[in-house]
């Protein structure tokens, strides 16, 4: 078991996910938002190569258009 | 400078990196802000106060009474003014010593490398994501530094795109979401903004005098609620259009093509819309039918828990996410408080392939007013 905390909630994964596969499980199929994993940005091309494991931070980064 | 500039700016003297030097730096340079609202309000008092010799404002709003409760330049005599005019006169009486050029009109694709070119910083302080991405295209083609800042309710957010290597509000945000609510609908804490302009005025003063500033490939997030900020960290993203590969030229023209067409499309108005609409009586006797449909509540929580219809609660921030809870063989009828956020969901529900979707018309509102009768209604509307 893996767990690793998603917006900041913890989330027990059965295994090593990619990120692309744990948005998907996550219901975040859409474009529209950023992914940081251990506070760095991940550029979208990149989603289904990184891999997330035990202890990872992963926060989906809606932006804000309010001034 | 003068003696009242001497008088004036004494505070600043004594500072490392500051003194008279940097403030004959600050009189020498021009910052344009756009967006004279949230974050422009707080941003341009500092930035006038300290001495910034040209500030420029863009903004094409007149003032409102719902803009004072964040918007610090004005007061009630300004209503119905034009900010950038009301905006121009308030800052002169706080500093006389400084040029204020007003532009009261849009930033355009056709207007923005023209205005633009004429400052070294720019400030971003709208509320749309149009004028956000137009505003990171010119400030890159043109190389200048932009300050960008957003607000949601409680939280902030800010960064610094710095031209030639990025990254930029592309880099982080490759498009924007298919809905979100902006102030008007989802509501600001007056304060955030008041913050976040204020961060934005800090770290223009400091490249203003030649400093680094500190949110150069960082992205800043506030939250008002629990009192944090949280710094991630942003590289140029080899997928940007701008950054990547080195391309130092982007038409403006593409702008309302692709990625933000489906923005655009939500700018419509109950007038132009396509979507049918359901009034309260023509829904009450579908419900007294037991007729097969979903009823989806696009409101917050809060105004929920006041008085609702039974209907499915997903806020409309959040249907971009979770519009997968929605079975697509059965029709939709939406509804909010009025009718604002049901036809933005309604759009976006078709848009993503929901074949029947209508909205309440009137939302809520009319329905206490037409109906009455309220299922599940805990305090008055
Ligand atoms: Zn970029």
């Amino acid at each position: 078991m893996q767990i690793i905390l998603f917006n900041n909630v913890s989330l027990s994964m059965e295994r090593e996910l990619t990120l692309a596969e744990l948005l998907v499980q996550q219901g975040y199929e859409e474009n529209g938002f950023a992914v940081a994993v251990n506070q760095t940005f991940v550029p979208r091309s990149t989603y289904a190569s990184v891999c997330i494991r035990e202890g990872d931070k992963v926060d989906v980064i809606v932006p804000m258009q309010g001034g | 400078m003068t003696p009242e500039e001497t008088q004036r700016y004494s505070r600043h003297f004594s500072l490392p990196h500051l003194g008279v030097a940097g403030q004959k730096r600050l009189k020498r340079s021009k910052i344009l802000c756009i967006g004279a609202g949230g974050l422009g309000s707080p941003a341009l008092h500092y930035l006038c106060a300290a001495g910034v010799g040209t500030l420029g404002i863009i903004d094409h709003d007149r003032v409102e009474l719902s803009n004072l409760q964040r918007q610090i330049l004005y007061n009630v005599k300004d209503i119905g003014q034009l900010k950038t005019l009301a905006a121009k006169s308030r800052l002169l009486k706080q500093n006389p010593n400084i040029d204020i050029i007003a532009h009261p009109e849009k930033l355009t694709e056709k207007n923005a490398l023209s205005i633009i070119q004429d400052y070294d910083i720019v400030l971003d302080g709208t509320d749309n994501f149009n004028a956000r991405y137009l505003i990171n295209d010119a400030c890159c083609v043109l190389g200048k530094p932009n300050i960008y800042a957003g607000v949601f309710q409680f939280s902030g957010e800010c960064s610094v795109f710095m031209p030639n290597n990025g990254p930029c509000y592309r880099c982080l945000y490759d498009t924007p979401p298919s809905i979100s609510p902006n102030c008007s609908e989802a509501g600001v804490l007056g304060v955030v903004p008041g913050i976040m302009g204020t961060i934005q005025a800090t770290e223009a003063l400091k490249l203003a005098l030649g400093q680094c500033s500190s949110l150069v490939g960082k992205v800043l997030r506030f939250n008002a609620l629990n009192l944090t900020f949280e710094t991630f960290t942003l590289s140029a993203n080899p997928d940007c259009p701008l950054c990547s590969n080195g391309q130092s030229f982007y038409d403006l023209s593409h702008h309302h093509s692709q990625e933000l067409c489906t923005m655009t499309s939500l700018n419509n108005d109950a007038s132009t819309s396509t979507i049918e609409y359901i009034t309260p009586q023509a829904l009450k006797t579908l419900m007294e039918q037991n007729s097969d449909f979903i009823l989806l509540d696009v409101r917050e929580p809060e105004e929920y828990e006041e008085c609702n219809l039974a209907g499915l609660l997903i806020p409309l921030r959040e249907l971009n996410l979770r519009h997968h809870e929605l079975d697509k063989e059965k029709s939709i009828i939406v509804h909010c408080r009025m009718d604002g956020r049901s036809l933005q969901a309604a759009e976006f529900l078709c848009q993503i392939g929901f074949p029947t979707v209508k909205y309440l018309k009137g939302g809520i509102v009319a329905w206490a007013q037409e109906i009455g009768d309220m299922p599940n209604i805990s305090i008055p509307l």
